[in-house]
């Protein structure tokens, strides 16, 4: 492998970490905060995966507003669902919300088949996004998987700003590690709750969003990123933003070169990364001594 | 969650040591059927309704159809393997995201072991199903239960997730396609699996035997260990118990037992691939013990048979209509969301759920 080739795998690897960061940075809070494991976290990925595939052609090039509305869009979906579903389960078993985000997993996937149907779609990128830029002397790169990137980083660095330096922020750290004490110090928990819900599942519909273009939209695709989610979430610690950027940036690279020097074994890759990092540090990087 | 507040014999410390440490996301102590009843013996009901159903089982292949008849099989199968979880999930608070794996070694167990001309005994692909099952376990369950709570769910599913990428891209099993179970195994002169009737009995007494088992083992000192780990682990280990072997224990029974479960199927269906290992198999076995009711062997046995006549019940064309039935997934769902939302302790909570009801209304007022 020249360095060229390596130069591009390592891209790709970012890309594709930066894009799983998206997705379990909404993941780990829903978990950590609310103490929900949402199994349904993959279908708000399919979910803006579709949201691009119709508001494409009504926004032509306007890919950035497209994406600002999407967002919006899933935020106010989040916001009802969680008041519609999950509202009156935070004092059940752990497990009953399991059921529930499963159950609505099933409800839609078959929401989407009715809806959308169940062809393979393809979503286009904008006209300014669908060139290559050229890398060395022969290979070239996609712009929109650079595109891709950016975008990631910016969202990224943009959570960054608001968990760390804003009010609301600090109020969703205090949840992350000690959520009895932040009810007990009279924060309205259940706003909280459902602005945090809101968020992730925009989130994970940005995510869809931007892969759209990168991979095709099909049937199940959120079943597929749904475990990797877990596992870059669990790798990094549970409700720790740091620690899932850490740990999909990992699986990132795991996988991106599992499948260049092993592929025969290449699907084995991250959850071996998983195991090792658990059996050596039982709750995550994030947790230090703990 | 009147039954919560009811005295148990393992009370939480009142200071320190947070109520859901046994970790595993089961926040306080459960009645489990052995501690059901105040004496410590088996209540009437607890006895009678598994005897009656499995006598009303054992007249199936004489009244029913063969449709019927495989779907008590299907059932049945689901059951042990729903059994065998809840003693990790239900009785000692390790909810495990990885059994299918136990399932599928099983499964591919009874396949690549038996001979490739001629049937194989069913004495020596059973218990070779079982110990290969076991031995997994026993690894999985060694490095696994270091972890607790989500974190333990996730190295289990890892664990699972490797044996199925194993299965599925190398060519030990046939790879993606599976593999073939050329001629179902037999007992010399006393039982031909391939026989309808023989297999149906037979895994019905697979059930028996596995339900037996269990519920004699939720009664010894062994099955009360277990459920004190649930309720509270550092009290048991500041009780003298080495908690760490007896968690291992029941993850290796729960792996055999699982074991048992996917040779059946790989006898049934004489056709093993690697979707039996899928997450969504160790998922669906876990959902059907929390629509049951965790906790309950009867609750494990009732979610099997509950998710699976619905699943059968939105699918069939039918009753339901094309248009329905072809959106199975949909019916199921809402179903599903029906039933988390009016019934917080499962299936089989239901009764006394309605018997106090203004009580249990009062007391989620107050929290």
């Amino acid at each position: 492998m020249d360095l060229t080739t390596f130069l591009i795998q390592c891209l790709n690897a970012v890309q594709y970490g930066l894009l799983l960061f998206l997705l379990a940075s909404g993941l780990t809070l829903i978990f950590g905060i609310m103490g929900v494991i949402n199994l349904a976290h993959g279908s708000f990925y399919m979910l803006g995966a579709y949201l691009a595939f119709s508001l494409a052609p009504l926004f032509g090039q306007q890919f950035l507003v497209m994406l600002m509305c999407g967002a919006l869009l899933s935020f106010v979906f989040g916001y009802l669902l969680e008041w519609a579903f999950f509202s009156y389960l935070y004092q059940r078993d752990h497990l009953q919300q399991v059921l529930m985000t499963y159950a609505l997993i099933l409800v839609f996937e078959e929401l989407r088949s009715l809806l959308v149907g169940n062809d393979v779609h393809g979503v286009q990128a904008p006209a300014w996004l669908t060139g290559t830029i050229p890398l060395g002397e022969r290979m070239t790169y996609p712009t929109y998987r650079l595109f891709a990137s950016a975008a990631c980083i910016v969202i990224a660095v943009g959570l960054y700003f608001v968990v760390n330096r804003t009010r609301l922020g600090m109020m969703v750290r205090a949840g992350a590690s000690n959520r009895d004490m932040v009810r007990g110090l009279g924060i309205d928990i259940t706003r909280l709750y459902r602005i945090v819900f809101a968020a992730g599942v925009a989130l994970a519909a940005l995510a869809g969003m931007i892969a759209a273009p990168l991979s095709s939209v099909y049937p199940g695709m959120g079943g597929s990123v749904l475990i990797i989610c877990f596992v870059v979430v669990v790798i990094g610690g549970i409700g720790s933003i740091t620690g899932a950027l850490i740990a999909s940036l990992m699986v990132g690279f795991v996988d991106t070169f599992g499948k260049v020097f092993f592929a025969e074994l290449s699907g084995i890759g991250i959850y071996l990364l998983m195991a090792i990092i658990l059996i050596w540090r039982p709750e995550g990087l994030a947790k230090r001594g703990a | 969650m009147a039954e919560t507040r009811a005295p148990t014999r393992v009370l939480p410390i009142a200071s320190g040591v947070p109520p859901a440490i046994a970790g595993g996301g089961s926040a306080g102590p459960r009645a489990t059927d052995a501690a059901a009843s105040p004496s410590g013996g088996p209540s009437l009901g607890a006895t009678l309704v598994p005897i009656v159903g499995l006598a009303l089982l054992a007249v199936v292949p004489f009244v029913a159809g063969e449709y019927l008849q495989d779907l008590v099989v299907k059932i049945v199968i689901l059951a042990i393997f729903a059994l065998s979880l809840e003693l990790l999930a239900g009785t000692t608070g390790l909810v495990s995201l990885g059994h299918a794996a136990f399932l599928g070694i099983g499964a591919y167990t009874a396949v690549l072991a038996a001979p490739k001309t001629g049937a194989g005994s069913v004495v020596v692909l059973l218990l070779l199903s079982m110990a290969s099952a076991a031995v997994y376990a026993l690894f999985v369950g060694a490095l696994s239960l270091r972890t607790r709570g989500v974190y333990f769910i996730m190295v289990t599913l890892a664990f699972a997730q490797m044996a199925y990428f194993i299965f599925h891209d190398t060519k030990i099993g046939g790879g993606s396609d599976g593999i073939y179970l050329n001629v179902k195994p037999v007992v010399d002169g006393l039982l031909d699996l391939k026989d309808r009737n023989a297999f149906y009995g037979f895994a019905l007494g697979a059930l028996a035997a596995t339900y037996g088992l269990l519920a004699v083992l939720l009664r010894s000192r062994f099955g009360h260990a277990l459920a004190g780990i649930r309720v509270n682990e550092q009290r048991m280990r500041a009780a003298g118990f080495r908690t760490y072997g007896y968690k291992l224990a029941a993850f290796v029974l729960a792996g055999a037992l699982a074991g048992l479960a996917g040779f059946l199927i790989a006898v049934r269906d004489g056709f093993v691939n690697p979707e039996m290992l899928a997450w969504q198999e160790s998922g669906t076995v876990l959902l059907m013990l929390i629509l049951g009711g965790l906790g309950h062997l009867r609750g494990a046995v009732l979610g099997a048979i509950v998710f699976t006549l619905l699943k059968e019940l939105y699918a069939s064309e039918g009753l339901v209509g094309p248009l329905l039935a072809g959106h199975w997934q949909l019916t199921l769902g809402l179903t599903i969301i029906a039933f988390v939302a009016t019934m917080p302790k499962g299936l089989i909570g239901l009764p006394a759920q309605l018997r106090r009801k203004p009580r249990a209304v009062e007391i989620a007022d107050d929290e």
